[in-house]
């Protein structure tokens, strides 16, 4: 499934629901429809706040089901990350001042199996992650 | 689709700011309701804030955002903030994110005005 947005954020609830209705072929719990909603949005909303910021862009979300995992890729093409490590400390945000909370990706990371950052400054970024469903409920331990 | 009008009520108890928050939080919906509830505070007469989650579904990251903006907010005019009718989905996002260390659960947004406005008279 190959879905393409502009970077506005009414897309964001969009983007969500619809990976959420492509998944559920593999009969998932509430729970872990969450998990992969929260992660699908935290991921578009950072290509939308941080990666084009007031430019325009597009987003490319990409799912494909293997077995009884999701793979989820979401790429776009704006300003890219400079220091992924820093990006993906939890609390750490480069936009206090619109209260972004700094859990972005320590949410993608709580709530998915695999998380893989790549980014080239200038040139954007591709998140992918996958989540396999129906497996053992795991607690998800306070951060 | 929902009018933004009815994204969200509120009512003011005493000197307490009770949002009723009825959609999705995500970073769409925050940049509404953070203007919307900053409006209401900044008119005066508000000390404290608690934010009813009875009809959220689904929020992100961008709800801490607006709790914690919030919590400020209303911790330098000597308030609390608070959040009741947590659901599951919410909860684990609040769990995670350790906002329960500065920020008080309730069960019902009466039990939450009730317990601040009791806390707001003894400071």
């Amino acid at each position: 499934m190959k879905l393409i947005i502009n970077n506005i954020s009414e897309n964001e609830s969009f983007a969500r629901t619809v990976v959420a209705a492509y998944m559920t072929r593999l009969d998932p719990t509430f729970e872990e429809l969450a998990d992969v909603k929260t992660a699908v949005s935290e991921a578009v909303t950072n290509s939308i706040i941080h990666g084009y910021g007031k430019e325009k862009g597009k987003i490319e979300i990409h799912c494909t089901i293997k077995g009884k995992t999701i793979h989820i890729s979401v790429q776009d093409w704006g300003i890219g990350i400079e220091d992924i490590d820093k990006a993906m400390e939890p609390l750490y945000t480069t936009k206090p001042e619109w209260e972004r909370s700094g859990m972005g990706f320590a949410f993608m990371d709580a709530f998915m199996d695999h998380l893989k950052v790549t980014s080239k400054v200038g040139e954007g970024t591709l998140v992918e992650m996958d989540k396999e469903i129906g497996k053992e409920q795991e607690s998800v331990e306070p951060l | 689709m929902q009018k933004n009008s009815k994204m969200v009520h509120y009512e003011v108890i005493q000197n307490c700011l009770v949002i009723y928050i009825s959609n999705d939080l995500d970073h769409h919906t925050v940049t509404l309701l953070r203007d919307y509830s900053d409006r209401l505070i900044e008119a005066g007469n508000i000390r404290h804030i608690v934010f009813d989650f009875t009809d959220v579904d689904f929020m992100d990251s961008s709800g801490i955002g607006l709790i914690m903006g919030r919590y400020k907010k209303v911790m330098f005019l000597g308030g609390k903030a608070a959040v009741s009718h947590v659901g599951e989905m919410v909860n684990r996002i609040f769990g995670l994110s350790g906002l329960y260390k500065i920020i008080e659960k309730y069960d019902t947004a009466k039990d939450a005005v009730e317990a601040l406005t009791k806390g707001g008279k003894a400071v």
